[in-house]
């Protein structure tokens, strides 16, 4: 059974979906058009398919539910998700996982300005961010937790791997980055390591599900060399007001 | 009731708009169509869209139009505008009946040439001339505001929800080679006709999803050459910024774009040494007419469509391009509505203004 949206107003489409999902695992939905709030708080065991172009906070809240997205996201993808899994086959706009505590988002392409703004994690609660192409401008910022893998797959000449301000007033989590990337984008306060075993097993899990999802060449992606990005300090603005 | 200007009105909006490059006509139906994709961005409070070409049987004159708040306002902006241009052409704009749209004012456009001797005597240039003209009646004639003075060209806005006020104006009527919309949320006031997007002066025309910070700073430096901010909204404020850097100062667009949204120093403390020089020189010359945001702006012109973002890129615009045409809008959704495979599709950056210059020249085509 499937729901089609075309250019009707987010509220009435949700609400089919909704009574939808009441009696089944799951639904697709077809001619999106840029309705918001498509999956929010969609509960574990249940999957929304997509076709279209999603409006702004697709998933929102998400709790567990699993959402596929044949097209492009828009802004707040997956804004203070607490579990669950995005994938989008295509890119994805401005803040994406805005604020997310837990769950995975595997992103195709590129991503927009703010991609994983405030992630934050606790305890068993890690939150994972995959981008398979580049980033723009305020990667991480004021990261607290989590993961935000990039990719840095098919970038034309000039491409950079993310923007300005990298992990701005980032305080935790980490950042894989695969290949070259601009030093000179990235904040004060940011070291860059090398990954370690249980990084690198970690990441391991990510890229075979990020090949699996988009038929995307493991062994390719494993030719270039990856690092990763993490706070120098828990307290970037300890000291921005007073000296103490 | 208080005006706008004289409360706070942060807002959230809706822009759009589309090119074609080579000057082929654009049904304004399209806009219409992509603009009211976004309705829930605005609120119902304003609404309103530029069009280019739309007047090619009057194109070597200007296009007044005007928002008459009562007959005496009528009659007294219409003295002064007869005695300092020749009008050809004086009527009502027409309009369509329609239950969304109500409490308007009365809606005239006036096409004409300027009056030559008064001119002469003026000692302005003829652009000047009009943009004086123009100030004068916003400023200081109570209840008119001539709200588009550009030659082949018009603004048409209501307040109102975008899509209503296209049906309004009906322009579906009107082919254009380039369009903007704007769907307004004022949040704290009833807003007003005139304080809907998008602000012209002579051919530019803003449309603007955010807030001016920097408002006050650039309207201090903008009124010392003339200009006066009338219209009680802080949007205004870039129209005159632009047309004072390009007309006055004669920078090309890209580089008045550079002025508005020059980097942050740290970053010009980074750059070679050249591109150091080039905005070093902007800001010190400029400092009063760098704008803060957050927003978004498209600014249409009879050059062409240019797009910015505020350097800490706060307000989303996405651009696509397909063929001889260029889209631009707050969401990918209102692109795609009316252009489902576009060639290229990127999101604005704070750093990288867009600029998609027109490549006939207008004013020697015929």
């Amino acid at each position: 059974m499937s729901v089609t949206a075309g250019i009707r107003g987010y509220s009435e489409v949700n609400d089919e979906i909704k009574a939808e999902l009441l009696s089944k695992d799951k639904v697709s939905v077809t001619d999106v058009n840029g309705q918001r709030y498509l999956g929010c708080a969609l509960a574990g065991g249940k999957t929304l398919e997509i076709q279209g172009t999603a409006g702004n906070d697709l998933a929102f809240c998400l709790n567990g539910g699993r959402i596929i997205l044949h097209g492009h996201g828009q802004d707040a993808v997956g804004n203070t998700m607490g579990g669950g899994e995005i994938i989008i086959h295509g890119h994805a706009g401005d803040a994406l996982g805005y604020g997310m505590r837990d769950g995975q988002i595997y992103v195709r392409d590129n991503v927009s300005c703010r991609g994983g703004i405030h992630m934050k994690e606790f305890r068993s609660m890690k939150p994972v961010l995959v981008i398979g192409s580049n980033a723009g401008s305020f990667l991480g910022e004021y990261m607290a937790g989590g993961t935000i893998v990039l990719l840095g797959l098919n970038l034309k000449r000039g491409e950079k791997l993310f923007g300005t301000h990298c992990a701005s007033g980032m305080h935790g989590g980490k950042i894989f980055v695969r290949g070259a990337f601009p030093k000179e984008n990235l904040s004060p306060n940011i070291k860059i390591t090398a990954l370690d075993e249980r990084d690198k097993k970690e990441l391991d899990g990510y890229l075979k599900k990020y090949c699996r999802y988009f038929d995307a060449d493991y062994d390719e992606i494993m030719k270039k060399p990856f690092m990763k990005l993490i706070p120098e300090t828990s307290r970037p603005y300890a000291n921005l007001y007073t000296a103490n | 009731m208080l005006k706008e200007g004289q409360v706070r009105i942060p807002s959230g909006c809706a822009i759009a708009a589309i090119i074609d490059r080579k000057g082929g006509m654009i049904n304004g139906s399209e806009i219409i169509k992509s603009i009211a994709l976004m309705h829930d961005r605005s609120n119902g409070l304003g609404g309103g869209f530029a069009a280019y070409g739309i007047y090619p049987e009057h194109k070597d004159e200007y296009a007044f139009h005007i928002f008459y708040e009562n007959a005496q306002a009528h009659q007294s902006c219409e003295d002064f505008l007869f005695r300092h241009f020749n009008i050809d052409l004086a009527e009502r704009i027409p309009t369509k009946t329609i239950d969304a749209i109500s409490n308007g004012p009365d809606i005239w456009r006036y096409f004409g040439r300027v009056n030559r001797v008064r001119m002469k005597n003026s000692r302005l240039d003829e652009s000047e001339y009009v943009v004086q003209c123009v100030t004068k009646v916003n400023s200081a004639y109570d209840g008119a505001y001539i709200f588009s003075s550009g030659k082949n060209m018009g603004c048409f806005k209501a307040v109102g929800y975008p899509e209503d006020v296209g049906e309004f104006y009906m322009l579906d009527k009107y082919d254009a080679y380039l369009w903007t919309a704007h769907g307004r949320f004022p949040t704290n006031t009833p807003g007003w006709w005139g304080g809907a997007h998008p602000f012209n002066i002579l051919d530019w025309s803003i449309v603007h999803n955010g807030e001016i910070s920097s408002y006050d700073a650039n309207r201090r430096y903008i009124e010392q050459f003339g200009y006066k901010c009338t219209m009680q909204t802080d949007t205004e404020v870039i129209t005159y910024l632009f047309d004072h850097l390009v007309r006055h100062h004669g920078l090309p667009v890209n580089v008045a774009a550079d002025v508005l949204t020059a980097p942050e120093w740290d970053e010009i403390d980074r750059m070679e040494s050249e591109k150091k020089e080039y905005f070093t020189n902007l800001r010190a010359i400029y400092s009063g007419a760098l704008v803060n945001g957050p927003f978004s702006v498209i600014l249409g012109s009879n050059k062409g469509l240019l797009a910015i973002n505020d350097r800490l890129k706060l307000r989303s615009l996405t651009a696509a391009t397909k063929g001889s045409r260029a889209y631009f809008a707050s969401e990918e959704s209102a692109i795609r509505i009316i252009c489902p495979e576009p060639e290229k599709v990127w999101s604005v950056s704070g750093a990288e203004p867009v600029f998609v210059p027109l490549e006939i020249d207008e004013r020697e085509d015929d």
